[in-house]
């Protein structure tokens, strides 16, 4: 399928979600979605990163968060123009602000994605265990930081307070939601485009064996940045929504590790050697997360996490989409033989 | 130095006094080599001579700290390794290292995307590229292999592997890593004849090898390297005679 045509489907797909959830009415079926879409666009970007390229990142909470707190600066900036700004700024500024979430989400991919730049120039000569602590220090150092800034916050945490409706959309929750599944599409169609391109197969050489890459004229170090951009730029478009869904963040809420353990274990569970496997790790995962909250209780989610985890390592340590794929080859070996 | 060796408008690759450090190790110790263009060069020493180290200092995988490399006209010191292939030096590995998540015909592709299209004013389509890709699988015979994937594959068939990549690169000198070791003696006739078909064409070759009936078979000129200094360099058949060299490998 072109490209085009895939963008298509998607979107069809979204729109039949969008009006689907809307059919039934309840809004709680929108917040919960939206947590589900977050993570699939989490794993996806962990996926171009930690899949393509075999680099496990242990710091998607810290770009997530960079994402969270881009929002938060703005939002605040936007309420103290006034004593902020030098007088003849004000009036421009005040036709600026505050400034529409589409836009935040654009800056803060661009703030992650130059801190994933910052991030991968410093750690991408590690590889192994070595990168993931290495990138777990970073989100540490990144939550030291806000909680000391008291602009965002700080540790005391800050409110944004989301309008109650919008036009066309009608309750805020439903643009949220809509604006996250127009960021699902553009990640799968991101990471598809990066599976089928002469960057993928790049990236493919890094996982299997960095110095035959090297040999074979593959610039491996510029690969892994565009990389580390790439999958950080995601993760910070996912984060930045999420204060004008949560209405109060924290540093502890946005650098949760929950969000690292998710990101990592859902592509892992789906397979992650394709755009296929984090998107049905996520929804799996997600809706089972969703469900276990309001059915059991919300701390079950991590011990769901673990043992589906353990099981998938075990039984099928190349996730869902490689457990299709040796059924489909076995049976097609059958119906031959 | 001596111009003799050095000078002449032939030469591809000239290394000058290198040395490399491991810590307090000395790996490499003021190593002067020239290499023409054409020539079949073997490069013997034992275990632990530095032979290795001289591979991957003159391929960029490390970095000399001393003397410089030139190859083709151009100082290549401080670049990396992908500028090097690109600039036409390939290499195979002594393990071979094939990309495991792809089938044969896939491996020879990334050299054929990131090097040969990578140079300036060459630009090869997807037909051009499987043409080129089974060429080259012809060449080492592999070509009933080409969808498979790298772990269906027997020791020799990997070897071949290995240099098929590295030709993909269309290189001007390819250094051959001790792709024989382990192989049965009519696996080493084929990888000798592999080598010196591809000479044929015009590539230059620096072979490291253990087994001396194919570095004789294979090699123009032999050289020497023992404890990181070369002791030897010349004819195959006067260093071979060489007391130094006798010593270096049976032990005075």
């Amino acid at each position: 399928m072109r490209t085009p045509a895939f963008i298509l489907v998607l979107t069809a797909v979204a729109a039949a979600l969008y009006f689907a959830f809307n059919y039934v009415g309840n809004d709680y079926l929108f917040f919960a979605g939206y947590t589900v879409l977050q993570y699939i666009v989490l794993a996806t970007a962990w996926n171009i990163l930690g899949g393509y390229c075999g680099y496990v990142n242990f710091g998607s909470a810290g770009f997530f968060a960079i994402g969270v707190y881009t929002t938060v600066f703005f939002h605040t900036v936007g309420q103290q123009i006034d004593t902020l700004m030098p007088e003849f700024l004000v009036a421009p500024m005040q036709l600026i602000f505050p400034l529409p979430l589409p836009i935040l989400i654009v800056l803060a991919g661009a703030v992650a994605g130059l801190v994933g730049l910052g991030m991968g120039y410093l750690t991408l000569r590690l590889r192994g265990v070595f990168f993931a602590i290495a990138t777990l220090a970073l989100t540490v150092v990144l939550e030291t930081f806000i909680v000391n800034w008291s602009f965002v916050g700080g540790s005391r945490g800050a409110y944004v307070i989301p309008p109650n409706e919008v036009p066309i959309f009608g309750h805020f929750i439903q643009f949220l939601f809509a604006l996250m599944l127009a960021l699902v599409i553009l990640a799968l169609t991101t990471a598809r485009l990066i599976e089928r391109s002469k960057l993928g197969v790049g990236f493919a050489t890094i996982r299997d064996d960095e110095l035959a890459a090297e040999a074979s004229g593959v610039p491996t170090l510029r690969l892994k940045l565009v990389a580390t951009v790439v999958s950080g730029a995601l993760m910070g478009m996912a984060g930045a929504p999420f204060p004008f869904y949560i209405g109060y963040v924290e540093p502890a809420s946005a650098f949760n590790l929950s969000y690292a353990v998710n990101s990592i274990a859902m592509p892992m569970i789906g397979g992650t050697t394709s755009w296929v496997g984090p998107l049905v790790g996520a929804l799996l995962l997600g809706t089972l997360q969703q469900v276990a909250t309001v059915t059991i209780s919300s701390a079950v989610n991590l011990l769901i996490v673990g043992l589906l985890l353990i099981f998938f390592v075990i039984i099928a340590p190349r996730g869902i989409v490689g457990l299709v794929q040796d059924w489909m080859r076995k049976s097609r070996k059958e119906t031959k033989s | 130095m001596s111009n003799v060796m050095t000078g002449g408008a032939d030469t591809l690759l000239n290394i000058d006094q290198l040395g490399k450090r491991f810590g307090g190790f000395v790996a490499l110790d003021s190593i002067d080599l020239s290499v023409p263009k054409g020539q079949r060069l073997g490069l013997i020493g034992p275990n632990g001579s530095g032979k290795s180290t001289l591979v991957n200092c003159i391929c960029g995988t490390l970095q000399n700290e001393t003397g410089s490399v030139t190859f083709d006209g151009l100082k290549i010191d401080g670049m990396v390794a992908h500028q090097r292939t690109r600039f036409g030096l390939a290499r195979s590995f002594q393990l071979p290292r094939p990309f495991r998540s792809m089938t044969v015909a896939e491996n020879i592709r990334v050299p054929l995307l990131y090097t040969v299209n990578a140079r300036p004013g060459t630009h090869l389509s997807q037909g051009e590229l499987d043409d080129r890709c089974m060429e080259l699988l012809k060449l080492v015979t592999l070509d009933a292999k080409a969808s498979k994937y790298t772990t269906d594959l027997t020791q020799v068939e990997m070897r071949k592997l290995e240099l098929a990549r590295a030709m993909a690169a269309e290189p001007k000198l390819l250094i051959a890593d001790e792709s024989m070791a382990g192989l049965s003696h009519s696996e080493v006739e084929d990888i000798v004849a592999l080598l010196i078909r591809m000479n044929e064409r015009g590539v230059t070759i620096i072979m490291i090898e253990h087994i001396m009936r194919a570095v004789m078979t294979f090699s123009q000129r032999l050289v020497v390297l023992v404890s990181g200094r070369k002791i030897a360099d010349g004819r195959p058949e006067d260093v071979i005679q060489d007391k130094e060299v006798v010593g270096a490998y049976l032990g005075q």
